[in-house]
């Protein structure tokens, strides 16, 4: 792949376009799509091209013994570029409190100024009921 | 808090979307509800899907597995609905006057006797068992949500170089997670000519990865004795034989399958339900009722979804049945046994349900997918010699279900068989 082009799917819509972006050999910051089939295809390889962002879902050690992973994700998206670092900081990190979906993990992912929160609860959401058996009528 | 002073009418066995979509539902309309789990944890697949993407339908929001499970969790929580983990279904029997199920927990062997069943017990991954892999059986074979399991819930990585067979959507996640985890993916294998996951998850897990998907290959052999040394992948032609000459060994320590999953049926199968070849499910009407009266089936048991909100959509349908079922018997479908039939026609893998029940009352939805991918597809609803619906599609593909709603007004009196048919 040369520097000034790049080719992805898009995903707008489910046609799924093979879509080819290139670098205007005219110069003037210009980027030229191939492959879309419509407006929005195009805007959706500029976008691509210049700013690839995604959220990043996973999880992330805690301290206790039933839940030794909570899932976490970004509060919206960060560049794909920095996904990696971000998986570094996600990875040194060790939860000591309990959590609930929607409470945050990290404040600021390696700077980026999106928080990371908990998508998961550390704690049973519903408490396990084996034992009321007894208290069934039938 | 849990109710426990109340009769049960109606069990769901599984806690998944399905499920507890169903038993939601089944409790609003006022049944006596309960959860059978046989996990720890209720929520089912979900608990281990960490990614996002669910809920676009349902709650209008991108939410990933856990947030989309809890929010159906507190739903079960503020209807009191009792959830009984770790507890296991032995045996349904079918009764007079409803069912029996034999279950076993903690506490023991005990049972319950409700007038409904919603199973909702989901579906299971193919195993190296079902894909003829020949070769040795060292460690190291694995398949993609056992993978996701150890991964994404004990926090384990048990790969180091891996190929993915099978571009399902789970072995298209389980790439990207890898990836993100530290190991290295080789490559994914797909033995068909196009990919079987959803667009985006090809785009957004293997392209931004830069990892190959190679298409028309399979996996021919596995090496190794303890551990997985490497395995041999090759060229297949159109009927998906491997081509000599182009045998390829990659050396990997981990082979991940992710090669289709299955309803899982076994014990409700026991009870003689008629069963659809083309989904592995049983055969339902309109209410998700099978040819059992008062069993319903929703969810990923009764056919394969790509996308959960469809599965709580299912669920939905059950659970309200379900509870009227309960509740006053047969008369939404006093039907003397009188139906409509759905069938897939040119270019339809399959239509769920199968049945529409007469009277049909109600506009229904109906899923179905196509055999293969066609652009600018159009579909009639054919009912006997008339066409009484037709919808166009920019596309259609296999691994992305599509959803009708029929108005029953539509049907003529007599019709005895719909069916949905690709133009050409």
């Amino acid at each position: 792949m040369q520097e000034n082009r790049a080719s992805f799917t898009c995903i707008v819509c489910p046609l799924g376009c093979s879509l080819v972006v290139f670098e205007d050999p005219g110069g003037e910051d210009n980027l030229l799509v191939e492959g879309n089939r419509c407006r929005r295809g195009e805007e959706y390889a500029v976008e691509e091209y210049r700013n690839p962002c995604r959220s990043l879902t996973t999880t992330v050690a805690t301290v206790f013994k039933d839940c030794p992973r909570l899932p976490v994700r970004t509060r919206g998206e960060i560049l794909l570029k920095d996904i990696f670092r971000a998986m570094q900081q996600i990875n040194s990190l060790k939860v000591e409190q309990h959590m609930k979906p929607g409470e945050v993990v990290i404040q600021d992912l390696v700077g980026t100024g999106v928080p990371v929160i908990a998508t998961g609860s550390t704690r049973p959401v519903l408490e396990g009921c084996s034992n009321v058996r007894a208290g069934f009528k039938y | 808090m849990q109710r426990t002073d109340f009769k049960v009418d109606t069990v769901v066995i599984g806690s998944g979307p399905a499920g507890m979509a169903a038993a939601v539902a089944a409790a609003e309309e006022g049944a006596g509800v309960c959860v059978i789990e046989r996990e720890e944890r209720p929520g089912g697949i979900l608990k281990q899907c960490i990614h996002d993407g669910f809920g676009l339908l349902q709650f209008q929001e991108k939410l990933t597995g856990p947030e989309y499970s809890y929010r159906y969790l507190q739903m079960v929580e503020n209807l009191q609905i009792p959830v009984l983990t770790k507890t296991f279904l032995l045996e349904i029997q079918h009764k007079e006057n409803g069912f029996r199920l034999i279950l076993q927990n903690e506490s023991g062997v005990f049972s319950l006797n409700p007038r409904a069943v919603i199973y909702a017990a989901g579906c299971r991954e193919k195993t190296s068992r079902q894909v003829f892999l020949q070769g040795t059986r060292p460690a190291g074979v694995i398949t993609a949500g056992t993978l996701q399991y150890m991964i994404n819930i004990q926090g384990y990585l048990p790969a180091g170089k891996c190929v993915i067979l099978g571009s399902g959507d789970i072995g298209l996640i389980m790439a990207r997670r890898l990836t993100l985890e530290g190991a290295e993916v080789e490559g994914v294998y797909e033995i068909k000519s196009e990919p079987s996951g959803l667009t985006r998850n090809v785009a957004q897990c293997l392209e931004d990865y830069r990892i190959p998907l190679h298409l028309s290959h399979t996996v021919t052999e596995i090496h190794g004795t303890e551990r997985l040394t490497g395995v041999t992948v090759a060229r297949v032609d159109e009927n998906f034989k491997p081509l000599s000459g182009t045998e390829k060994f990659v050396p990997v320590d981990t082979l991940v399958l992710s090669v289709g999953l299955i309803p899982e049926n076994d014990i409700i199968e026991s009870l003689g339900v008629e069963l659809d070849s083309r989904t592995s499910g049983p055969v339902v009407d309109q209410y998700n009722m099978t040819s059992l009266e008062g069993l319903f089936v929703c969810g990923n048991a009764l056919h394969v979804n790509d996308l959960v909100d469809y599965v709580s959509e299912s669920g939905e349908t059950a659970g309200r049945a379900a509870a009227e079922y309960a509740a006053r018997g047969l008369n939404h479908g006093d039907s003397n046994g009188k139906r409509v039939n759905l069938t897939p026609g040119n270019g339809i893998m399959y239509v769920v349900p199968q049945q529409w029940k007469i009277p049909m009352e109600e506009e229904t939805v109906f899923y179905f997918r196509s055999r293969e991918t066609v652009f600018r597809a159009e579909l009639e609803v054919a009912a006997g010699n008339q066409v009484i619906c037709r919808e166009k599609y920019p596309v259609l593909r296999p691994p992305e279900m599509e959803r009708l709603v029929i108005e029953p007004y539509l049907i003529p009196p007599g019709t005895k068989e719909i069916q949905f048919r690709l133009r050409c």
